[in-house]
């Protein structure tokens, strides 16, 4: 175990390591996130008068779209020199360079979504800092991770991998959207937590089920 | 030390390997020879665990590869056409990521990062990126990578390939240190005129088969009769 563990934290550590000298994803998930902030904010002052029913859905979709930046370079980076070839040389558990990669896409878009709040918080004039929000959005990202470099590995070996992902993506996690943006607004406007729990719950099953497809599905995925 | 016992492979319909047996004993250094789409390399990714094979039987140190693949993945290296090195990385960052995926850690993988960048000359180019490596330069961290974890049998796939002449006599010298102290290479190559001395085996692959074998007097000669 504590070998697997070791292993999962050479990933993470390549990848972070990786992402800071070539600065390919973050970069394009932070620009895009604020280019989208300040988008919606222009074209929403011109005909809204009242933002907060639309924060949280502007929220999410600008989270899932820059999500999907950092998502499709997951293991299009591997094929550089082939280097998947010599992770799955090494002899640890397949599983590991899921679990890792979904980590390192978490941390990716956890660090955009640091951004992104305050910067909405400051351009809406909501208060989105909150807990309850913080911890909506970090199950949100948490299943987005997980079912995200699911599909990213499965468009890996084909030929339009840019295009394909989004289209198998999106329509998967849409339950994910709706709970997320559902129980996002039960906090913003502080509606007791019975009236949105469950959707916290819909949050939580996502994590459980895509976490745990990754985890048995990815070496038939890679060997395919 | 390696036994590949009726190997056989399809893409798709299309046979790839069709039942290849081989065996290869420490200390020995085996080529295998081959026109293009003779199914060489997809030979040593079988071997290397990397496909499974439609049929056959395929043991390392008496594990068997197709049910304990990770046991096998401990005891092998490989040097594929493509060098499998990050060029974002420097030289000792790649060695210390594959290190510490074979399980090294701390001082001991220090040390075997150390003996093997000075191994293969890049000692001196350690805080280098590889992306600013030459071709030549590339291989010899890419067979650093490969003998970091002290592998049994080393699977090299046009090896030469690219190389200049000084770079293929040193990885040549390379192989021949290890085969000396009793490892084994299984190496594919279609270049016959350089880095063969001390090969002692040679195999003919053709549409899938092993059709013919060189044991004694493996000059490069005899090696283009063989390919002939």
């Amino acid at each position: 175990m504590a070998l697997l563990l070791a292993q999962i934290a050479a990933l993470v550590r390549k990848d972070v390591l990786t992402e800071l000298r070539a600065r390919e994803s973050i970069t394009a998930m932070l620009a895009f996130s604020v280019m989208a902030l300040v988008m919606f904010n222009f074209a929403f002052r011109l005909r809204v008068d009242d933002f907060r029913p639309l924060v949280p859905a502007v929220l999410w979709v600008t989270l899932i779209f820059a999500g999907t930046l950092g998502l499709s370079r997951t293991l299009s980076a591997e094929q550089v020199n082939q280097c998947l070839d010599a992770l799955l040389l090494a002899p640890l558990d397949r599983s590991a360079i899921f679990v890792a990669k979904a980590m390192t896409n978490l941390l990716f878009m956890l660090l955009t979504a640091t951004v992104v709040l305050p910067l909405m918080a400051i351009l809406f004039g909501e208060a989105l800092i909150q807990p309850g929000i913080v911890l909506v959005l970090i199950s949100g990202v948490v299943g987005y991770a997980g079912a995200g470099t699911l599909i990213a590995t499965m468009a890996i070996s084909t030929r339009a991998r840019e295009v394909f992902l989004p289209i198998l993506l999106f329509p998967l996690v849409l339950p994910l959207l709706v709970a997320s943006v559902i129980a996002t607004a039960g906090f913003l406007d502080q509606l007791p937590f019975e009236d949105f729990g469950s959707w916290v719950g819909v949050q939580l099953a996502f994590i459980v089920l895509f976490w745990s497809a990754g985890v048995l599905l990815f070496e038939y995925l890679v060997e395919s | 030390m390696l036994i590949a016992e009726n190997l056989s492979l399809f893409f798709g319909v299309r046979p790839v390997l069709r039942g290849v047996s081989l065996g290869v004993r420490r200390g020995e250094w085996v080529v295998v020879l081959g026109a293009n789409g003779a199914g060489k390399t997809t030979l040593l990714r079988v071997i290397a665990t990397l496909l499974r094979p439609a049929g056959g039987r395929l043991e390392l140190n008496g594990v068997d590869a197709l049910t304990h693949p990770a046991r096998v993945r401990a005891q092998l290296g490989m040097v594929s056409h493509q060098p499998l090195i990050y060029p974002d990385l420097t030289a000792s960052e790649n060695l210390r990521f594959f290190g510490r995926l074979y399980g090294l850690s701390g001082a001991q993988l220090e040390q075997r990062v150390e003996h093997a960048l000075r191994e293969v000359g890049l000692w001196t180019r350690r805080h280098d990126r590889a992306r600013a490596f030459s071709r030549g330069m590339t291989q010899r961290l890419s067979i650093a990578r490969a003998m970091l974890h002290n592998p049994d049998l080393l699977l090299l796939d046009e090896p030469f390939t690219g190389l200049d002449q000084h770079s293929a006599t040193t990885l040549a010298a390379m192989l021949r240190d290890l085969v000396a102290q009793g490892r084994a290479v299984l190496m594919t190559t279609h270049e016959l005129g350089r880095g063969l001395d001390g090969v002692t085996r040679a195999l003919l692959l053709k549409g899938g088969r092993i059709e013919a074998e060189l044991r004694e007097h493996i000059t490069p000669e005899a090696l283009t009769a063989l390919l002939d």
